[in-house]
Protein backbone atom coordinates (compact mmCIF):
# COMPACT_ATOMS: atom_id res chain seq x y z
CA UNK A 1 0.00 0.00 0.00
CA UNK A 2 2.84 2.39 0.63
CA UNK A 3 3.88 2.22 -3.36
CA UNK A 4 0.63 3.63 -4.39
CA UNK A 5 -0.26 6.87 -5.51
CA UNK A 6 -2.35 9.39 -4.07
CA UNK A 7 -4.55 8.71 -7.29
CA UNK A 8 -3.87 4.88 -6.61
CA UNK A 9 -4.79 5.33 -2.91
CA UNK A 10 -8.13 7.47 -3.32
CA UNK A 11 -9.21 4.95 -6.05
CA UNK A 12 -8.43 1.88 -3.59
CA UNK A 13 -10.35 3.31 -0.21
CA UNK A 14 -13.21 4.23 -2.73
CA UNK A 15 -13.78 0.59 -4.20
CA UNK A 16 -13.38 -0.54 -0.25
CA UNK A 17 -10.19 -2.60 -1.41
CA UNK A 18 -8.39 -1.23 1.54
CA UNK A 19 -9.72 1.00 4.47
CA UNK A 20 -8.33 4.19 5.87
CA UNK A 21 -7.92 2.43 9.14
CA UNK A 22 -5.92 0.01 7.65
CA UNK A 23 -3.54 2.01 5.28
CA UNK A 24 -2.73 4.37 8.33
CA UNK A 25 -1.73 1.69 10.59
CA UNK A 26 0.55 0.25 7.80
CA UNK A 27 1.93 4.07 7.50
CA UNK A 28 2.66 3.98 11.59
CA UNK A 29 3.89 0.61 11.46
CA UNK A 30 6.38 1.21 8.59
CA UNK A 31 7.22 5.23 10.50
CA UNK A 32 8.15 2.46 14.11
CA UNK A 33 10.48 0.18 11.87
CA UNK A 34 11.97 2.94 9.26
CA UNK A 35 12.16 6.28 11.13
CA UNK A 36 14.54 5.96 12.90
CA UNK A 37 17.35 5.42 10.43
CA UNK A 38 16.29 9.10 9.03
CA UNK A 39 15.08 11.22 11.80
CA UNK A 40 12.09 12.06 9.21
CA UNK A 41 9.44 12.44 12.14
CA UNK A 42 9.34 15.23 14.96
CA UNK A 43 5.64 13.71 16.45
CA UNK A 44 3.80 10.47 15.08
CA UNK A 45 0.45 11.52 16.16
CA UNK A 46 -0.81 7.96 16.35
CA UNK A 47 -4.01 8.37 18.00
CA UNK A 48 -5.70 11.66 16.72
CA UNK A 49 -4.50 9.91 13.28
CA UNK A 50 -6.41 7.04 13.94
CA UNK A 51 -9.30 8.50 15.16
CA UNK A 52 -9.25 10.64 11.78
CA UNK A 53 -9.24 7.44 9.67
CA UNK A 54 -12.12 6.16 11.59
CA UNK A 55 -14.64 9.10 10.73
CA UNK A 56 -12.49 8.84 7.10
CA UNK A 57 -14.26 5.64 7.08
CA UNK A 58 -17.38 6.57 8.11
CA UNK A 59 -17.07 9.41 5.35
CA UNK A 60 -16.30 7.00 2.54
CA UNK A 61 -18.97 4.41 3.50
CA UNK A 62 -22.25 7.19 3.12
CA UNK A 63 -20.18 8.21 -0.04
CA UNK A 64 -19.34 11.48 1.34
CA UNK A 65 -15.71 11.34 0.17
CA UNK A 66 -13.92 14.30 -1.15
CA UNK A 67 -11.02 13.09 -3.59
CA UNK A 68 -8.04 12.76 -0.82
CA UNK A 69 -10.71 11.46 1.89
CA UNK A 70 -8.79 8.81 4.04
CA UNK A 71 -5.38 9.45 2.28
CA UNK A 72 -2.64 9.70 5.18
CA UNK A 73 0.60 12.80 4.94
CA UNK A 74 2.67 14.59 7.04
CA UNK A 75 2.88 18.66 7.83
CA UNK A 76 5.90 19.75 8.28
CA UNK A 77 6.13 21.03 11.93
CA UNK A 78 6.06 24.49 10.87
CA UNK A 79 2.79 24.79 10.18
CA UNK A 80 0.41 25.24 13.81
CA UNK A 81 -1.64 21.65 14.43
CA UNK A 82 -4.64 22.08 17.01
CA UNK A 83 -3.45 20.28 20.00
CA UNK A 84 -0.33 18.44 18.88
CA UNK A 85 3.42 19.67 19.27
CA UNK A 86 4.38 22.40 17.16
CA UNK A 87 8.11 23.00 17.55
CA UNK A 88 9.78 24.65 13.81
CA UNK A 89 12.51 22.22 14.95
CA UNK A 90 13.69 24.87 17.73
CA UNK A 91 13.93 24.38 21.68
CA UNK A 92 12.09 27.39 21.63
CA UNK A 93 9.45 26.00 20.79
CA UNK A 94 10.33 22.12 21.79
CA UNK A 95 6.78 21.87 24.00
CA UNK A 96 4.79 24.10 22.22
CA UNK A 97 1.05 22.64 21.85
CA UNK A 98 -0.39 25.00 19.32
CA UNK A 99 -3.58 26.02 20.10
CA UNK A 100 -5.28 26.31 16.30
CA UNK A 101 -4.38 24.89 13.27
CA UNK A 102 -3.15 26.91 10.40
CA UNK A 103 -5.12 26.91 7.15
CA UNK A 104 -3.17 24.26 5.21
CA UNK A 105 -4.14 22.35 8.24
CA UNK A 106 -7.07 22.65 8.13
CA UNK A 107 -8.42 22.28 4.46
CA UNK A 108 -6.28 19.10 4.87
CA UNK A 109 -8.61 18.42 8.17
CA UNK A 110 -11.44 19.23 6.02
CA UNK A 111 -11.06 17.14 3.08
CA UNK A 112 -10.46 13.69 5.50
CA UNK A 113 -6.95 13.65 5.26
CA UNK A 114 -5.23 11.78 7.82
CA UNK A 115 -2.41 13.25 9.68
CA UNK A 116 0.48 10.70 10.43
CA UNK A 117 2.75 13.25 12.44
CA UNK A 118 4.87 16.20 12.29
CA UNK A 119 8.08 16.39 10.20
CA UNK A 120 11.66 17.34 11.25
CA UNK A 121 13.02 20.65 9.62
CA UNK A 122 15.79 22.83 9.83
CA UNK A 123 15.52 25.55 12.71
CA UNK A 124 12.60 27.90 11.69
CA UNK A 125 12.90 27.25 8.14
CA UNK A 126 16.58 28.29 8.15
CA UNK A 127 18.81 25.77 6.59
CA UNK A 128 19.43 23.78 3.29
CA UNK A 129 20.42 20.38 4.65
CA UNK A 130 18.02 19.61 7.58
CA UNK A 131 21.23 19.94 10.16
CA UNK A 132 20.28 22.72 12.11
CA UNK A 133 17.22 20.96 13.58
CA UNK A 134 17.20 21.04 17.33
CA UNK A 135 15.79 17.53 17.12
CA UNK A 136 19.01 16.60 15.27
CA UNK A 137 19.74 15.96 11.90
CA UNK A 138 17.24 14.02 9.18
CA UNK A 139 19.39 11.32 6.84
CA UNK A 140 18.72 11.29 2.88
CA UNK A 141 17.07 7.60 2.11
CA UNK A 142 19.34 7.18 -0.68
CA UNK A 143 22.66 7.84 0.96
CA UNK A 144 22.23 7.89 4.53
CA UNK A 145 25.60 9.80 4.91
CA UNK A 146 23.87 12.27 3.01
CA UNK A 147 21.64 15.36 3.68
CA UNK A 148 17.81 15.31 2.39
CA UNK A 149 17.98 18.99 1.88
CA UNK A 150 16.43 21.58 3.53
CA UNK A 151 14.39 22.93 5.29
CA UNK A 152 12.00 20.72 4.60
CA UNK A 153 14.05 17.98 5.06
CA UNK A 154 12.00 15.57 7.28
CA UNK A 155 9.12 15.81 4.66
CA UNK A 156 11.51 15.34 1.72
CA UNK A 157 12.64 12.38 3.37
CA UNK A 158 9.41 10.72 4.77
CA UNK A 159 7.93 10.83 1.31
CA UNK A 160 10.79 9.22 -0.12
CA UNK A 161 11.42 6.47 2.02
CA UNK A 162 7.70 5.68 1.49
CA UNK A 163 6.41 6.85 5.73
CA UNK A 164 4.21 9.31 3.83
CA UNK A 165 2.34 9.34 0.65
CA UNK A 166 2.91 13.31 0.36
CA UNK A 167 3.91 16.14 2.75
CA UNK A 168 3.98 19.47 2.95
CA UNK A 169 6.73 22.00 3.26
CA UNK A 170 7.48 25.85 2.77
CA UNK A 171 9.91 27.32 1.03
CA UNK A 172 11.58 30.91 1.91
CA UNK A 173 14.94 30.52 -0.20
CA UNK A 174 14.45 26.83 -1.92
CA UNK A 175 13.25 24.73 1.31
CA UNK A 176 10.60 22.71 -0.85
CA UNK A 177 12.59 22.49 -4.09
CA UNK A 178 15.94 21.29 -3.29
CA UNK A 179 15.17 18.77 -0.48
CA UNK A 180 12.79 17.50 -3.91
CA UNK A 181 15.61 17.34 -5.91
CA UNK A 182 17.98 15.75 -3.30
CA UNK A 183 15.26 13.50 -2.41
CA UNK A 184 13.88 12.57 -6.15
CA UNK A 185 10.51 13.99 -5.30
CA UNK A 186 8.15 16.26 -6.73
CA UNK A 187 7.92 19.41 -5.01
CA UNK A 188 5.95 22.97 -6.10
CA UNK A 189 6.37 26.52 -4.36
CA UNK A 190 3.10 28.15 -5.33
CA UNK A 191 3.25 31.51 -6.92
CA UNK A 192 3.31 34.11 -3.68
CA UNK A 193 0.05 34.56 -2.16
CA UNK A 194 -1.76 31.57 -3.65
CA UNK A 195 -1.32 29.26 -0.58
CA UNK A 196 -2.54 30.85 2.64
CA UNK A 197 0.33 31.22 5.41
CA UNK A 198 -2.26 31.60 8.04
CA UNK A 199 -1.00 29.10 10.96
CA UNK A 200 2.26 29.24 9.02
CA UNK A 201 4.84 29.98 11.66
CA UNK A 202 6.66 33.49 9.47
CA UNK A 203 9.81 32.92 8.71
CA UNK A 204 10.15 35.99 6.06
CA UNK A 205 6.94 37.44 5.04
CA UNK A 206 7.37 38.68 1.97
CA UNK A 207 8.76 35.23 0.46
CA UNK A 208 7.24 32.14 2.60
CA UNK A 209 4.84 29.89 0.61
CA UNK A 210 3.48 26.55 1.44
CA UNK A 211 3.21 23.95 -0.88
CA UNK A 212 3.34 20.12 -1.72
CA UNK A 213 5.88 17.58 -1.63
CA UNK A 214 5.03 14.09 -3.43
CA UNK A 215 6.39 11.74 -5.74
CA UNK A 216 4.44 12.87 -8.81
CA UNK A 217 2.89 15.64 -10.05
CA UNK A 218 -0.14 13.93 -10.22
CA UNK A 219 -0.05 13.24 -6.81
CA UNK A 220 1.42 17.28 -6.06
CA UNK A 221 -1.89 18.67 -8.25
CA UNK A 222 -4.04 16.68 -6.42
CA UNK A 223 -2.56 18.14 -2.84
CA UNK A 224 -3.03 21.57 -4.22
CA UNK A 225 -6.33 20.73 -5.15
CA UNK A 226 -6.88 21.03 -1.26
CA UNK A 227 -4.41 23.54 0.06
CA UNK A 228 -4.50 26.03 -2.85
CA UNK A 229 -6.91 28.93 -2.75
CA UNK A 230 -7.72 32.52 -1.08
CA UNK A 231 -7.65 32.61 2.94
CA UNK A 232 -9.22 36.08 4.28
CA UNK A 233 -7.18 35.23 7.50
CA UNK A 234 -4.02 35.60 5.71
CA UNK A 235 -3.58 39.60 4.64
CA UNK A 236 -1.53 38.57 1.75
CA UNK A 237 -3.25 35.62 0.73
CA UNK A 238 -4.34 36.46 -3.13
CA UNK A 239 -8.44 35.95 -4.20
CA UNK A 240 -8.01 34.87 -7.59
CA UNK A 241 -9.60 31.72 -8.67
CA UNK A 242 -8.42 28.26 -8.13
CA UNK A 243 -8.24 26.12 -11.47
CA UNK A 244 -8.47 22.19 -10.85
CA UNK A 245 -4.59 21.45 -11.12
CA UNK A 246 -5.54 18.18 -12.43
CA UNK A 247 -7.44 18.93 -15.60
CA UNK A 248 -4.57 20.01 -17.59
CA UNK A 249 -1.84 17.18 -16.66
CA UNK A 250 -2.21 15.84 -20.28
CA UNK A 251 -1.97 18.60 -22.89
CA UNK A 252 0.53 18.12 -25.25
CA UNK A 253 4.05 20.02 -24.87
CA UNK A 254 4.19 20.55 -28.09
CA UNK A 255 5.29 24.10 -29.07
CA UNK A 256 5.96 24.79 -25.68
CA UNK A 257 9.29 27.54 -25.52
CA UNK A 258 11.53 26.94 -22.68
CA UNK A 259 14.24 29.00 -21.85
CA UNK A 260 17.67 28.56 -19.97
CA UNK A 261 18.96 31.01 -18.18
CA UNK A 262 22.77 31.15 -19.39
CA UNK A 263 23.79 32.22 -15.56
CA UNK A 264 22.36 28.90 -14.31
CA UNK A 265 25.09 27.11 -16.07
CA UNK A 266 28.40 28.93 -15.03
CA UNK A 267 30.78 27.95 -12.48
CA UNK A 268 29.57 26.27 -9.54
CA UNK A 269 27.22 23.69 -11.16
CA UNK A 270 28.77 20.50 -10.68
CA UNK A 271 29.32 18.52 -14.40
CA UNK A 272 28.21 15.75 -14.00
CA UNK A 273 24.57 17.48 -12.24
CA UNK A 274 24.60 19.33 -15.15
CA UNK A 275 24.83 16.08 -18.22
CA UNK A 276 21.88 14.74 -16.48
CA UNK A 277 19.84 18.41 -16.49
CA UNK A 278 21.08 18.80 -20.31
CA UNK A 279 19.96 14.52 -20.94
CA UNK A 280 16.54 16.12 -19.11
CA UNK A 281 16.27 19.02 -21.96
CA UNK A 282 16.92 16.59 -24.80
CA UNK A 283 13.76 14.59 -23.34
CA UNK A 284 12.06 17.32 -23.29
CA UNK A 285 12.60 18.61 -26.81
CA UNK A 286 11.35 14.71 -27.77
CA UNK A 287 7.82 15.53 -26.17
CA UNK A 288 7.84 18.82 -28.34
CA UNK A 289 9.04 21.83 -26.76
CA UNK A 290 11.62 24.43 -28.41
CA UNK A 291 14.45 25.19 -26.16
CA UNK A 292 15.98 28.87 -26.13
CA UNK A 293 18.69 30.24 -23.91
CA UNK A 294 18.03 32.98 -22.03
CA UNK A 295 19.13 36.11 -19.55
CA UNK A 296 18.42 36.61 -16.44
CA UNK A 297 21.05 39.16 -15.98
CA UNK A 298 20.29 40.42 -12.37
CA UNK A 299 20.06 36.57 -11.15
CA UNK A 300 23.93 36.46 -10.00
CA UNK A 301 22.82 39.16 -6.97
CA UNK A 302 19.86 36.44 -5.71
CA UNK A 303 21.98 34.98 -2.89
CA UNK A 304 23.52 38.48 -1.48
CA UNK A 305 20.05 39.88 -1.79
CA UNK A 306 18.69 37.22 -0.22
CA UNK A 307 20.80 37.79 2.51
CA UNK A 308 19.74 40.60 3.45
CA UNK A 309 15.84 40.49 3.03
CA UNK A 310 15.28 37.21 4.69
CA UNK A 311 17.42 37.56 7.82
CA UNK A 312 15.42 41.78 8.37
CA UNK A 313 12.11 39.72 7.63
CA UNK A 314 13.18 37.26 10.61
CA UNK A 315 14.63 39.27 13.05
CA UNK A 316 11.35 41.05 13.15
CA UNK A 317 9.61 37.98 12.67
CA UNK A 318 10.93 36.05 15.57
CA UNK A 319 11.23 38.96 17.74
CA UNK A 320 7.52 37.97 19.36
CA UNK A 321 9.24 35.01 21.08
CA UNK A 322 10.49 36.47 24.35
CA UNK A 323 9.96 33.76 26.87
CA UNK A 324 6.62 35.45 28.19
CA UNK A 325 3.31 34.25 26.39
CA UNK A 326 4.67 30.76 24.91
CA UNK A 327 7.52 28.84 24.05
CA UNK A 328 10.91 28.72 26.34
CA UNK A 329 11.83 30.66 29.32
CA UNK A 330 14.87 30.65 30.83
CA UNK A 331 15.40 29.99 34.90
CA UNK A 332 14.89 32.68 37.28
CA UNK A 333 15.59 35.39 35.10
CA UNK A 334 16.57 38.52 37.21
CA UNK A 335 14.80 41.52 35.19
CA UNK A 336 13.39 41.76 32.22
CA UNK A 337 15.96 42.05 30.06
CA UNK A 338 17.33 39.12 31.34
CA UNK A 339 14.14 37.12 30.45
CA UNK A 340 14.36 38.60 27.20
CA UNK A 341 17.86 37.65 26.51
CA UNK A 342 18.81 34.33 28.58
CA UNK A 343 15.25 32.50 27.10
CA UNK A 344 15.89 33.51 22.98
CA UNK A 345 19.92 33.28 23.44
CA UNK A 346 19.41 30.03 24.84
CA UNK A 347 16.08 28.68 22.99
CA UNK A 348 17.49 29.36 19.70
CA UNK A 349 20.18 27.66 17.47
CA UNK A 350 23.71 29.21 16.34
CA UNK A 351 22.06 29.60 12.62
CA UNK A 352 18.82 31.24 13.64
CA UNK A 353 20.85 33.71 16.12
CA UNK A 354 23.21 34.66 12.94
CA UNK A 355 20.10 35.13 11.04
CA UNK A 356 18.80 37.74 13.40
CA UNK A 357 21.46 39.34 14.20
CA UNK A 358 22.28 40.36 10.25
CA UNK A 359 18.54 41.24 9.64
CA UNK A 360 18.60 43.40 12.90
CA UNK A 361 21.84 45.02 11.56
CA UNK A 362 20.75 45.37 8.50
CA UNK A 363 17.86 47.37 9.51
CA UNK A 364 19.67 49.14 12.52
CA UNK A 365 19.95 52.82 12.08
CA UNK A 366 22.35 54.15 9.52
CA UNK A 367 22.44 50.84 7.81
CA UNK A 368 18.90 50.69 6.75
CA UNK A 369 19.12 52.08 3.19
CA UNK A 370 22.62 50.76 2.70
CA UNK A 371 21.34 47.23 3.16
CA UNK A 372 17.83 46.23 2.89
CA UNK A 373 16.48 49.57 0.51
CA UNK A 374 19.20 48.44 -1.49
CA UNK A 375 18.62 44.68 -1.48
CA UNK A 376 14.28 45.83 -2.46
CA UNK A 377 15.92 47.63 -5.23
CA UNK A 378 18.00 44.86 -6.65
CA UNK A 379 14.30 42.78 -5.64
CA UNK A 380 13.02 44.62 -8.57
CA UNK A 381 15.88 44.38 -11.22
CA UNK A 382 15.63 40.32 -10.35
CA UNK A 383 11.67 40.10 -10.59
CA UNK A 384 12.04 42.13 -14.22
CA UNK A 385 14.27 39.55 -15.73
CA UNK A 386 11.72 37.10 -14.93
CA UNK A 387 9.34 39.27 -16.28
CA UNK A 388 10.67 40.06 -19.37
CA UNK A 389 11.68 37.06 -19.90
CA UNK A 390 8.09 35.22 -19.73
CA UNK A 391 7.31 37.72 -22.80
CA UNK A 392 9.57 34.89 -24.64
CA UNK A 393 8.86 31.90 -23.10
CA UNK A 394 6.62 30.15 -21.31
CA UNK A 395 8.55 28.50 -18.85
CA UNK A 396 11.83 28.66 -17.62
CA UNK A 397 14.40 25.55 -16.84
CA UNK A 398 17.53 24.62 -14.99
CA UNK A 399 19.49 22.54 -12.46
CA UNK A 400 17.39 22.71 -8.99
CA UNK A 401 20.98 22.53 -7.06
CA UNK A 402 24.38 22.86 -7.80
CA UNK A 403 25.49 19.37 -6.89
CA UNK A 404 23.53 16.46 -5.36
CA UNK A 405 22.85 15.90 -1.92
CA UNK A 406 25.91 16.50 0.20
CA UNK A 407 27.58 14.46 3.12
CA UNK A 408 26.36 15.91 6.50
CA UNK A 409 28.75 18.22 8.38
CA UNK A 410 30.34 18.92 4.81
CA UNK A 411 28.96 22.45 4.99
CA UNK A 412 28.46 23.36 8.27
CA UNK A 413 31.87 25.42 8.82
CA UNK A 414 31.05 28.34 6.76
CA UNK A 415 27.16 29.43 7.08
CA UNK A 416 27.83 31.15 3.09
CA UNK A 417 29.32 27.57 1.77
CA UNK A 418 25.74 26.32 3.01
CA UNK A 419 24.14 29.66 1.77
CA UNK A 420 25.78 28.88 -1.94
CA UNK A 421 23.88 25.91 -2.30
CA UNK A 422 20.43 27.96 -2.96
CA UNK A 423 22.04 30.07 -5.78
CA UNK A 424 19.20 28.59 -8.10
CA UNK A 425 16.07 28.56 -5.93
CA UNK A 426 16.51 32.10 -4.19
CA UNK A 427 15.53 34.24 -7.36
CA UNK A 428 11.88 32.70 -7.35
CA UNK A 429 11.38 33.65 -4.33
CA UNK A 430 12.37 36.99 -4.30
CA UNK A 431 10.37 37.56 -7.72
CA UNK A 432 7.12 35.36 -6.02
CA UNK A 433 7.05 33.02 -9.38
CA UNK A 434 5.73 29.54 -8.69
CA UNK A 435 8.74 26.78 -8.96
CA UNK A 436 8.80 23.46 -8.71
CA UNK A 437 11.49 20.44 -9.05
CA UNK A 438 10.78 16.88 -10.59
CA UNK A 439 13.16 14.00 -10.61
CA UNK A 440 15.37 13.55 -13.71
CA UNK A 441 18.25 11.26 -12.93
CA UNK A 442 21.11 10.24 -10.32
CA UNK A 443 24.95 10.87 -10.45
CA UNK A 444 25.65 7.56 -8.19
CA UNK A 445 23.37 6.94 -5.48
CA UNK A 446 22.09 10.75 -5.42
CA UNK A 447 19.27 12.03 -7.18
CA UNK A 448 18.99 15.86 -9.66
CA UNK A 449 16.21 17.71 -9.95
CA UNK A 450 15.30 19.84 -12.49
CA UNK A 451 13.92 23.44 -11.62
CA UNK A 452 10.59 24.54 -13.19
CA UNK A 453 10.26 27.94 -13.18
CA UNK A 454 6.03 29.93 -13.79
CA UNK A 455 5.13 32.80 -14.55
CA UNK A 456 2.58 34.24 -11.97
CA UNK A 457 -0.30 31.63 -11.02
CA UNK A 458 0.58 29.39 -13.59
CA UNK A 459 0.98 26.46 -11.24
CA UNK A 460 -1.43 24.19 -13.54
CA UNK A 461 0.86 24.62 -16.48
CA UNK A 462 4.07 23.75 -14.76
CA UNK A 463 2.27 20.39 -13.28
CA UNK A 464 1.06 19.49 -17.14
CA UNK A 465 5.15 20.16 -18.01
CA UNK A 466 5.97 17.80 -15.32
CA UNK A 467 3.26 15.19 -15.69
CA UNK A 468 4.08 14.93 -19.66
CA UNK A 469 8.04 14.28 -18.28
CA UNK A 470 6.43 11.66 -16.02
CA UNK A 471 4.86 9.96 -18.85
CA UNK A 472 7.77 9.37 -20.52
CA UNK A 473 10.18 8.83 -18.37
CA UNK A 474 10.64 6.53 -15.30
CA UNK A 475 12.87 8.79 -13.20
CA UNK A 476 10.01 9.57 -10.20
CA UNK A 477 9.19 6.26 -9.54
CA UNK A 478 12.28 5.42 -8.50
CA UNK A 479 12.56 4.30 -4.54
CA UNK A 480 15.96 4.21 -2.67
CA UNK A 481 17.36 0.99 -1.33
CA UNK A 482 15.76 -0.23 1.54
CA UNK A 483 12.86 1.69 1.68
CA UNK A 484 11.29 0.10 -1.05
CA UNK B 1 32.78 44.62 6.13
CA UNK B 2 34.24 43.51 9.32
CA UNK B 3 32.24 43.60 12.69
CA UNK B 4 34.91 44.05 15.31
CA UNK B 5 33.51 42.65 19.11
CA UNK B 6 31.94 45.63 20.20
CA UNK B 7 30.10 45.63 17.29
CA UNK B 8 28.56 42.19 17.87
CA UNK B 9 27.56 43.25 21.58
CA UNK B 10 25.94 46.03 20.14
CA UNK B 11 23.88 44.34 17.47
CA UNK B 12 23.20 41.33 19.95
CA UNK B 13 21.64 43.44 22.94
CA UNK B 14 19.26 44.84 20.19
CA UNK B 15 17.81 41.83 19.12
CA UNK B 16 17.48 40.83 22.84
CA UNK B 17 20.09 37.52 22.31
CA UNK B 18 22.78 36.35 25.22
CA UNK B 19 25.63 35.77 23.17
CA UNK B 20 28.61 34.73 25.93
CA UNK B 21 31.89 35.62 25.57
CA UNK B 22 33.24 32.36 24.14
CA UNK B 23 30.76 32.92 21.46
CA UNK B 24 31.24 36.48 20.22
CA UNK B 25 34.77 35.82 18.98
CA UNK B 26 32.77 33.15 16.24
CA UNK B 27 29.77 35.02 15.53
CA UNK B 28 31.94 38.35 14.41
CA UNK B 29 33.50 35.82 11.75
CA UNK B 30 30.83 34.91 10.99
CA UNK B 31 28.86 37.64 10.66
CA UNK B 32 31.88 39.37 8.81
CA UNK B 33 32.15 36.90 5.86
CA UNK B 34 27.95 36.71 5.54
CA UNK B 35 28.31 40.99 5.14
CA UNK B 36 31.31 40.07 2.68
CA UNK B 37 28.82 38.13 0.45
CA UNK B 38 26.31 40.62 1.01
CA UNK B 39 28.60 43.83 -0.47
CA UNK B 40 28.22 42.08 -3.68
CA UNK B 41 24.83 44.26 -3.84
CA UNK B 42 27.01 47.71 -4.30
CA UNK B 43 28.22 46.24 -8.00
CA UNK B 44 24.65 47.07 -9.51
CA UNK B 45 23.71 50.70 -9.34
CA UNK B 46 20.17 51.12 -8.47
CA UNK B 47 20.00 55.20 -8.40
CA UNK B 48 16.76 55.07 -10.44
CA UNK B 49 15.14 51.51 -9.17
CA UNK B 50 12.39 51.44 -7.07
CA UNK B 51 12.27 49.48 -4.44
CA UNK B 52 10.12 45.97 -4.17
CA UNK B 53 8.67 45.38 -0.80
CA UNK B 54 6.25 42.55 -2.21
CA UNK B 55 6.27 40.52 -4.57
CA UNK B 56 2.84 41.26 -6.11
CA UNK B 57 1.33 44.74 -6.65
CA UNK B 58 -1.54 44.52 -4.10
CA UNK B 59 -2.78 47.09 -1.81
CA UNK B 60 -3.54 45.74 2.01
CA UNK B 61 -7.41 44.27 1.65
CA UNK B 62 -9.66 46.25 4.53
CA UNK B 63 -12.18 44.48 6.27
CA UNK B 64 -15.47 45.90 7.92
CA UNK B 65 -14.79 47.19 11.67
CA UNK B 66 -17.12 44.55 13.31
CA UNK B 67 -16.47 42.58 15.92
CA UNK B 68 -15.46 38.58 14.67
CA UNK B 69 -12.93 37.06 16.78
CA UNK B 70 -14.04 35.65 20.59
CA UNK B 71 -12.19 35.74 23.64
CA UNK B 72 -9.84 32.89 23.85
CA UNK B 73 -7.77 34.13 26.34
CA UNK B 74 -7.67 30.95 28.97
CA UNK B 75 -7.20 28.77 25.50
CA UNK B 76 -3.74 30.73 24.62
CA UNK B 77 -2.85 31.63 28.35
CA UNK B 78 -2.66 27.65 29.05
CA UNK B 79 0.20 27.15 27.18
CA UNK B 80 2.27 30.26 28.69
CA UNK B 81 5.28 30.07 31.21
CA UNK B 82 3.82 32.00 33.87
CA UNK B 83 0.46 33.66 34.48
CA UNK B 84 -1.97 34.69 37.30
CA UNK B 85 -5.33 36.40 37.27
CA UNK B 86 -5.39 36.42 33.48
CA UNK B 87 -1.75 38.26 33.31
CA UNK B 88 1.16 37.25 32.13
CA UNK B 89 3.73 37.19 34.88
CA UNK B 90 7.51 38.47 34.01
CA UNK B 91 10.03 39.89 36.91
CA UNK B 92 9.36 43.18 38.11
CA UNK B 93 9.79 46.01 35.72
CA UNK B 94 9.38 49.37 37.97
CA UNK B 95 10.81 49.87 41.21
Amino acid sequence: MHTLSLAELSAGLKAKKFSSGELTRAYLQRIAKLDKQLNAYVTVAEERALKQAHAADARIAKSQAAALTGVPLAQKDIFCTNGVKTTCGSKMLANFIAPYSATVVQRCDDAGMVMLGKTNMDEFAMGSSNETSYFGPVRNPYDLNAVPGGSSGGSAAAVAARLAPVATGTDTGGSIRQPAALCNLTGLKPTYGRVSRYGMIAFASSLDQGGPMARSAEDVALMMNVIAGFDSKDSTSVDTPVPDYTAGLTKSLAGLRIGIPKEFFGQGLDSKVEQVIRDALKQYEQLGAKIKEISLPNSGLSVPTYYVVAPAECSSNLSRFDGVRYGYRCEQPVDLVDLYKRSRGEGFGAEVKRRIMIGTYALSSGYYDAYYLKAQKLRRLISDDFKNAYKEVDVIMGPTSPTVAFNLGEKTDDPVTMYLSDIYTIAVNLAGIPGMSIPVGFVGQRPVGLQLMGNYFDEARLLNIAHQYQQATDWHLRAPKGFE
Amino acid sequence: MSLSKADVEKIAHLARLAISEQDIELYSRNLSNILALVEEMNKVDTSNVLPMAHPLDTAQRLRDDVVSETNQRDTFQAIAPQVDCGLYLVPKVLE
